[in-house]
């Protein structure tokens, strides 16, 4: 393994706080605090932080519906992720756009969307935007299994290999799509050779090994970055619960979701980091603590935050009712 | 001032555009080589390259969210959508996507976009390709929705699009293309919002858009022979619409007929008539009418598709109702 040690420390935060930001959104949900569809990430871990800890400050990601974990390794605080779920001024979008439409620019992050594949074209013309203005800069450009199947996954991976465009198609695939099985609603089910039929390589990672996904990553980033073009990588992975707060997942066996859990990439990286004498159990410990804090504090402010002005509504339909 | 076509002031405003900000950029379905379907892009390909006049695949909804992308990270890209039936085919990245994104990320994204469509019946194409579906568009806040009727307002509409920070629709009338008109040679720049008053009259006011502006100022003619003085109103902006040009003209007039060629039900007009009605139902003489398309998909024999979209000779009879 070629990752530096500080760097597995930073994933395992990462992922920690992930985790602990999920289970405190679930709370949040089951006390009415946050309303409308919310899709938790708990289990896939590893794919948002393996993936996006490969890229440069400066490079984009776009993603799904499912971005909670994505905008938090991009940078995004938790106190401003965890306002906008509970729809307050203080929220990442202004409380304007809930559990699947985070954003923010500062950090390089381009949405949450709410529509299957509906960020596959967009994200290819963030890349085409870098080549057009010869920037260094690559795209993160994340999906699900079931947007292989939408004609716009195909759209945007035939523009992208005729321009030879940086972008990194990212496929988590955990297996379902809402509550159906992959093997009912796509006729090949092996995502990462879709991409050949556009002549673009594609790869698959175990999304349950954040350091698997990690340097997976910096080689497709880099081959991207080089000019290489696009790259596809399948990254298999697990959702521990339902498809969306609403949802108790029945469809899928207890067996099934046992068998998964054993492979939790959380203490998997943590033993792993043990037994390479890189970190100590009371550091782990301190980790887990910090988590809990930041996501306490988080909700707590939250809480306490203004919920948007009146004024609020009519701003930033047009750039002329620009907000504050 | 030299005569040009209305299709060459399609040519001119990106070409001039194009000149003065590299930014700006033309993509779309025989956009380039070919000079477009109607001959709008004619000779930029020549003059700007292959990079920034971008011949794509046949991908709607592709080229919709590639042009999102772009637009959001720096770039000022003008698509075509060949014609506005196969926006419907994008309507998902027009609406769920464009429309809205600058609200739902609290004002984030930036969107400079052009969407340019041909639009419109009357040359027996039957019902797939004779649409006039702008209500759909208008319907939606977010994007604003452009109609020019002349070569001089679409040269000058089309650079204040290019110029705008919003996603704008920019629609074109294929019968149109060839029309002629002065247009002076440089800078026409008209602002959005503004309509234009074709024609001057102290009887009734005809508002109009697009083709539609045409079948109007003939129908004027008709009725001034019958003594009967007719304003014709071009809005040339749906979005925004200059409800106060309306109101103002119809205040004097007290007479009202709104002619459009899209269907009657849930258009564009219905909206207009309703808004005058609010505004002035104690002013007027008369009940507002209404002049659209027959509530069928557009039939391909000459005689029927004559009879399902508006002409001058139905304004006129809208008139004489309210008039005699």
């Amino acid at each position: 393994m070629t990752i530096a040690a500080a760097d597995q420390i930073t994933m395992y935060r990462n992922m920690v706080l992930i985790r602990r930001f999920e289970e405190g959104v679930a709370e949040a949900y089951a006390d009415g605090f946050i309303g409308g569809f919310t899709h938790l990430y708990i289990g896939q871990e590893a794919v948002a932080t393996g993936a996006i800890t490969a890229l440069n400050h400066d490079d984009y990601a776009i993603g799904t519906y499912r971005v909670h974990a994505h905008a938090l390794v991009r940078g995004s605080t938790a106190r401003s992720l965890m306002a906008e779920l509970y729809g307050r001024a203080t929220g990442v979008c202004k409380g304007k756009g809930g559990s699947m439409h985070f954003f923010d620019a500062q950090h390089y992050f381009l949405g949450g969307y709410g529509i299957v594949g509906g960020n596959l074209p967009i994200g290819v013309g963030v890349a085409l935007s870098m080549q057009m203005q010869s920037r260094d800069a690559v795209v993160m450009n994340f999906f699900g299994d079931g947007a292989s199947n939408q004609g716009v996954f195909h759209e945007a991976l035939n523009m992208a290999k005729l321009w030879n465009l940086p972008v990194i198609f990212v496929c988590e695939n955990n297996f379902y799509g809402i509550g159906t099985d992959v093997r009912t609603s796509s006729s090949f089910n092996e995502i990462h050779k879709k991409a050949q039929g556009y002549g673009i390589p594609g790869h698959v990672v175990n999304g349950m090994d954040v350091l698997a996904v990690r340097e997976k990553c910096e080689e497709l980033v880099r081959f991207a970055r080089q000019g290489g073009g696009p790259v596809l990588l399948e990254a298999r992975c697990y959702r521990y619960q339902g498809h969306s707060m609403t949802d108790a997942g029945k469809y899928r066996s207890v067996a099934e979701a046992e068998l998964w859990k054993k492979r939790d990439p959380i203490p998997r990286l943590a033993k792993s980091m043990l037994e390479a004498g890189i970190v100590d159990a009371a550091r782990l410990e301190a980790v887990q603590a910090e988590a809990n804090e930041v996501v306490t504090d988080a909700m707590r402010f939250a809480e306490a935050s203004p919920w948007p002005a009146p004024e609020a509504l009519y701003q930033d339909v047009y750039a002329e009712d620009a907000s504050a | 001032m030299p005569e040009i076509r209305y299709y060459e002031a399609v040519s001119q405003a990106l070409a001039e555009e194009m000149t003065r900000d590299p930014r700006v950029f033309v993509l779309g379905e025989d956009v380039g080589l070919v000079g477009g379907t109607f001959r709008a892009t004619e000779g930029l390909m020549a003059e700007f390259g292959a990079r920034r006049v971008r011949d794509t695949p046949i991908a709607e909804a592709g080229i919709i969210g590639v042009a999102m992308g772009a637009a959001m990270t720096g770039l000022r890209p003008v698509a075509e959508l060949m014609t506005l039936n196969f926006g419907i085919v994008a309507m998902d990245q027009i609406i769920n996507h464009v429309s809205k994104a600058r609200y739902m990320f609290g004002g984030q994204a930036q969107l400079p976009l052009v969407i340019r469509a041909a639009a419109g019946g009357g040359t027996q194409k039957g019902a797939q390709h004779s649409h006039s579906i702008e209500s759909w568009f208008v319907n939606a806040p977010g994007i604003r929705v452009v109609m020019p009727s002349t070569p001089y307002d679409l040269k000058g509409l089309l650079k204040t699009a290019i110029r705008s920070e919003d996603p704008v629709l920019f629609i074109e009338h294929e019968m149109l293309y060839n029309s002629k008109g002065e247009v002076p040679d440089g800078e026409v720049l008209l602002p959005f919002g503004v309509a234009d008053v074709k024609r001057a009259g102290r009887d009734v006011t005809i508002v109009a858009w697009s083709k539609m502006v045409h079948e109007a100022l003939r129908a004027a003619e008709l009725l001034a022979h019958e003594g009967i003085e007719a304003e014709v109103i071009d809005l040339r902006t749906l979005d925004p619409l200059d409800r106060d040009t309306i109101l103002r003209s119809v205040l004097r007039t007290r007479r009202a007929v709104v002619a459009e060629e899209g269907w009657r039900t849930v258009g564009v007009g219905a909206e207009i008539a309703s808004q005058i009605h609010e505004a002035l139902f104690y002013e007027l003489e008369a009940p507002v009418q209404r002049v659209a398309a027959a509530d069928v998909p557009t039939p391909y024999a000459a005689n029927l598709e004559k009879l399902a979209l508006p002409d001058a000779q139905r304004i006129v009879e809208a008139v004489l109702k309210i008039t005699l």
